[in-house]
């Protein structure tokens, strides 16, 4: 069968583009809004956070270990030539900690998390149960979406303050056993470096993407159209989209941050 | 092509009377795509009545099921589900009238990841009845469906027929007023139907339930107009020639976007339209 190339109008395009911006916007403020009207499903809250949090544990931990001891072996040949190697603690402490903890987290659980999510979601919708469970009188907003979204910020928050610590005691390992620093100078200048402001950005953000890889995982799921085809495709788009949008907001939040905490 | 058998006229709703009646559509319309499915379709349901809708793929059948529990908002028109108007309805205002209709879905739509008991049991999860009520409800709704030996498998183990007869149970659970049944007998064999007939029957019979079910089997439709439950035997019976007015069952059929006939077994085999007698040739 010949199949003939349609022409879309770049107006429908941007047409299409507006109303799934509506539509997520929509999906994302109902999530939150959900979490103030009954009923709560605190239990598949609840086991959603296993899936989410433990599930997702192995993962944190090695990117995490992986990252912190990157960061310092790349930084250290660098500060070496100009005899800064002190400042190793320093700087892996304050990269994990604001900002590589956070986001590898954060991709690392979009990866995993946002695609489960909107290929279960979009299985369901294709086989007519999220029909059937409005039908049996139950929103799905709240009880799918609403659960995913509370659990996934909720883990991880832990998940990213896992990463930070085993960043740094990656960084720790590499600074220690292969640049002979002292264990107890790295430590104490990993710790005395940070600030308040390090810490709220280090922990505000995976809330924030918590909140995007749920959001994001579900709208995909829910708008899932085409068969298992179709699931395959939302699969795909959740992670790319979640991905993306933590990369960006990533970038607003920090420059929200500093301008909030006078930081140029 | 025709006149209808049965003038839409003749059947078009009146306003001022709604109460001996479980659904009603008036003039309802919708399309997709800008392509009309349902043009302007009045219908009614009486209470403790089945009504079999007919047509060919893409009639719109299940688009009327859908439109009943407002799963689909139609583009004009008003729907009444046992006396609420479902179309003036919110979305947290239909969840309330849900719980008064079963829907059995085409193909089941059971929930995957959950067992049978789990399935069978989601609504009164839901209601938070007690867990000791909660089993002894299933239990007694998977032996009226006969399949209380599934109750901890998941619906991947179970056979098409099986899975279908499991989406009943689900939905007579908690006694609705209105059943819905999209193709109960869709893609099983013919045993298989008629164990599902039965089942249907054996709901309509002993539980007065009013009913829309959409089929493609005009047998499975004679047969309910034909058949009741006999509680003393436990089985469903033939009904002596003289007594088959008797059941409440009708005949519904749509074409090209219009119901073309609304009446019941014998209206419809004495049809002189050339469409339905084609139809049911």
């Amino acid at each position: 069968m010949a199949h003939e190339l349609e022409l879309v109008s770049p107006f429908d395009i941007a047409k299409e583009y507006v109303i799934s911006v509506q539509e997520y916007t929509q999906l994302s403020l109902q999530s939150v809004g959900n979490f103030f009207r009954r009923p709560l499903y605190m239990a598949d809250m609840m086991q959603q956070a296993d899936l989410i949090g433990v599930g997702s544990l192995p993962i944190v931990v090695l990117t995490g270990l992986s990252v912190g001891a990157l960061l310092a072996l790349n930084s250290a040949s660098t500060l070496q030539r100009f005899g800064g190697i002190t400042l190793i603690g320093q700087l892996v402490s304050l990269g994990m900690v604001t900002e590589l903890g956070p986001l590898i987290t954060g991709l690392m659980v979009a990866g995993r998390n946002a695609s489960g999510m909107a290929s279960e979601i979009g299985s369901m919708i294709v086989t007519e149960q999220i029909d059937a469970m409005r039908a049996l009188g139950t929103d799905p907003g709240k009880k799918l979406i609403t659960p995913r979204v509370g659990a996934t910020a909720f883990m991880l928050f832990f998940l990213t303050i896992i990463a930070d610590l085993l960043g740094l005691t990656g960084g720790w390992a590499v600074s220690h056993l292969l640049f002979g620093l002292d264990s107890r100078q790295y430590w104490t200048t990993a710790w005395e470096i940070l600030v308040f402001r390090d810490v709220f950005t280090g922990l505000i953000k995976p809330v924030l993407f918590g909140f995007i890889i749920a959001t994001v995982g579900c709208y995909y799921g829910m708008s899932t159209r085409g068969g298992t085809q179709g699931v395959g495709r939302s699969t795909t788009q959740a992670v790319v989209a979640s991905s993306v949008l933590i990369l960006v907001t990533d970038f607003f939040v920090t420059k929200l941050i500093f301008a909030v905490f006078g930081v140029r | 092509m025709s006149a209808p058998t049965v003038p839409q006229d003749q059947r078009a709703p009146d306003a001022s009377d709604r109460s001996g009646f479980a659904i009603e559509y008036e003039d309802v319309s919708i399309a997709f795509d800008e392509k009309t499915v349902l043009d302007r379709i009045s219908l009614r349901l009486p209470h403790g009545e089945t009504k079999a809708l007919f047509g060919v793929a893409g009639s719109g059948k299940s688009i009327l099921l859908k439109l009943a529990i407002g799963l689909l908002r139609p583009d004009s028109g008003r729907i009444w589900v046992l006396g609420d108007e479902v179309t003036r309805m919110s979305e947290e205002e239909l969840f309330a009238l849900r719980r008064r209709v079963g829907i059995v879905f085409q193909e089941s739509a059971l929930f995957d990841s959950l067992k049978v008991w789990e399935n069978v049991a989601f609504r009164l999860v839901e209601e938070h009845v007690p867990d000791s009520e909660i089993e002894s409800r299933v239990r007694e709704v998977l032996r009226f469906v006969e399949l209380e030996q599934t109750y901890d498998m998941f619906p991947s183990e179970l056979s098409g027929g099986m899975r279908r007869r499991v989406a009943i149970a689900r939905a007579i659970i908690t006694q609705p007023e209105v059943i819905l049944y999209d193709s109960p007998t869709g893609g099983l064999d013919p045993v298989t139907s008629n164990t599902i007939i039965d089942l249907i029957i054996k709901q309509r019979d002993v539980s007065k339930t009013s009913a829309l079910m959409v089929t493609h089997r005009l047998q499975d439709a004679f047969t309910m107009a034909t058949h009741q439950f006999d509680p003393k035997s436990n089985q469903v019976v033939k009904l002596p020639k003289g007594r088959r007015g008797d059941v409440p069952m009708s005949f519904l059929i749509l074409r090209d976007s219009h119901v073309i006939f609304d009446g019941d077994a014998h209206e419809l085999a004495t049809s002189r339209d050339d469409y339905i007698r084609e139809y049911i040739s």
